[in-house]
């Protein structure tokens, strides 16, 4: 039962109090659960953050559940979703009913007019923090650029970009990557 | 019934999601902004910037936010409206949540192979791709004013650089002693951006 309690405490404050979502969480997370509490070491978490950045969802909520289920099994993985989520969902919905009442007050407005271009940079830059992360080439960098072309200029569905970019991912790998002979699975 | 169509977008939009909440936010316009209708442009820039201003993943907070938004515009009540907030949320985790409980281990023992890698190497780089498509589509009427030398443009577009340079500033800081510019965060910038919006229209 205290590990339960251990797992929601953890997730709630970093899930609660980060603001910047799940790339803003990840050195807090590093600090909670391989400095502090000592349930995992380094390599071990750079591990299953590659593996939560491979899968789809919220980076933050796949942090979770593969920590939980590390920890405590699916409960374990449960409560952490829950604990990670929780608070920001309540000051959202908060927020929602809240601000609702108040878009036709011209102050508010006059707000919003000056922070709509701000959350377009605030998208905007981490484009090209990314793309050195990646260590984008000349090699690869049409496929972001043609990716991001396909939708904003011909309204192509994101989910037919991303399919045909996974098909196009395994063709390559099949041509050109040579197999690991050090495979399990072969 | 919105309750099943909110439920239905959001599990795409979850399934379909790879880089993390940014990527995400080019899924949700498209649905939620094009194809549903629920917000105008306006709308969605407006929940973007609270949902970066507030604690959370970006991709649960935006959910959040659309999920009670679509809810109350289609004529519902504010509970109704608050189910419809945390039915969106859940929607949005529950098939990546699913799936990465059932891979864990499975991919855990397959990572070296060449097919799983490839395939993840070449969503990881599409996803900026992805980030790159919502930006530009925000840049829009509705965020910046019409295209030309009035004040609402430039004032808009002078915010826009400030807050792009800004942005870039990496996380321990540029410069040294006194002339030291440290990484503000993205809290900082919107607020700041809101005081020059009220200053500029408000006064």
């Amino acid at each position: 039962m205290a590990k339960y309690c251990e797992l929601f405490y953890s997730f709630f404050k970093i899930g609660g109090f980060t603001i910047g979502g799940g790339y803003a969480m990840v050195p807090l997370m590093e600090h909670e659960f391989v400095d502090r509490r000592g349930w995992m070491s380094g390599d071990e978490f750079l591990e299953y953050l590659s593996l939560a950045q491979s899968m789809p969802g919220v980076l933050a909520v796949n942090m979770a559940t593969v920590v939980g289920y590390r920890m405590r099994g699916i409960a374990g993985a449960l409560v952490s979703i829950l604990g990670n989520v929780v608070l920001p969902i309540s000051v959202i919905v908060g927020l929602a009913i809240f601000f609702r009442s108040f878009r036709d007050n011209s102050v508010v407005n006059s707000i919003f007019l000056g922070i709509r271009p701000a959350v377009v940079a605030l998208i905007a830059a981490p484009v090209f923090s990314l793309a050195k992360r990646q260590h984008l080439t000349w090699h690869t960098l049409w496929m972001p650029i043609l990716a991001a072309v396909l939708i904003w200029l011909l309204g192509i569905s994101p989910i037919l970009v991303i399919l045909a970019a996974a098909l196009l991912g395994f063709a390559y790998g099949r041509l050109f990557k040579r197999p690991k002979t050090d495979n399990k699975d072969q | 019934m919105i309750y099943f169509r909110i439920f239905w977008v959001f599990l795409k939009i979850g399934l379909f999601t790879f880089g993390g909440g940014y990527a995400m936010v080019s899924l949700i316009e498209n649905e939620v902004v094009e194809r549903q209708q629920w917000l105008t442009a306006e709308e969605f820039t407006d929940i973007l910037a609270v949902s970066q201003m507030t604690p959370g993943p970006i991709g649960i907070n935006t959910a959040t936010y659309v999920g009670y938004t679509a809810t109350a515009q289609a004529g519902y009540g504010t509970w109704a409206s608050v189910g419809g907030a945390v039915l969106a949320s859940f929607a949005v985790i529950l098939l990546p949540v699913t799936l990465m409980l059932l891979v864990v281990r499975f991919l855990m023992r397959h990572r070296g192979n060449r097919d799983v890698e490839s395939v993840f190497a070449a969503l990881r780089i599409t996803a900026i791709g992805l980030i790159a498509a919502a930006a530009l589509s925000l840049f829009n009427v509705e965020s910046f004013g019409n295209f030309g030398w009035n004040s609402r443009f430039v004032a808009s577009c002078a915010i826009f650089a400030v807050v792009f340079l800004l942005s870039l500033v990496p996380r321990k800081g540029l410069g040294k002693g006194k002339l030291r510019l440290p990484k503000l965060s993205p809290i900082v910038l919107i607020l700041a951006s809101g005081l020059a919006g009220f200053l500029i229209y408000g006064l």
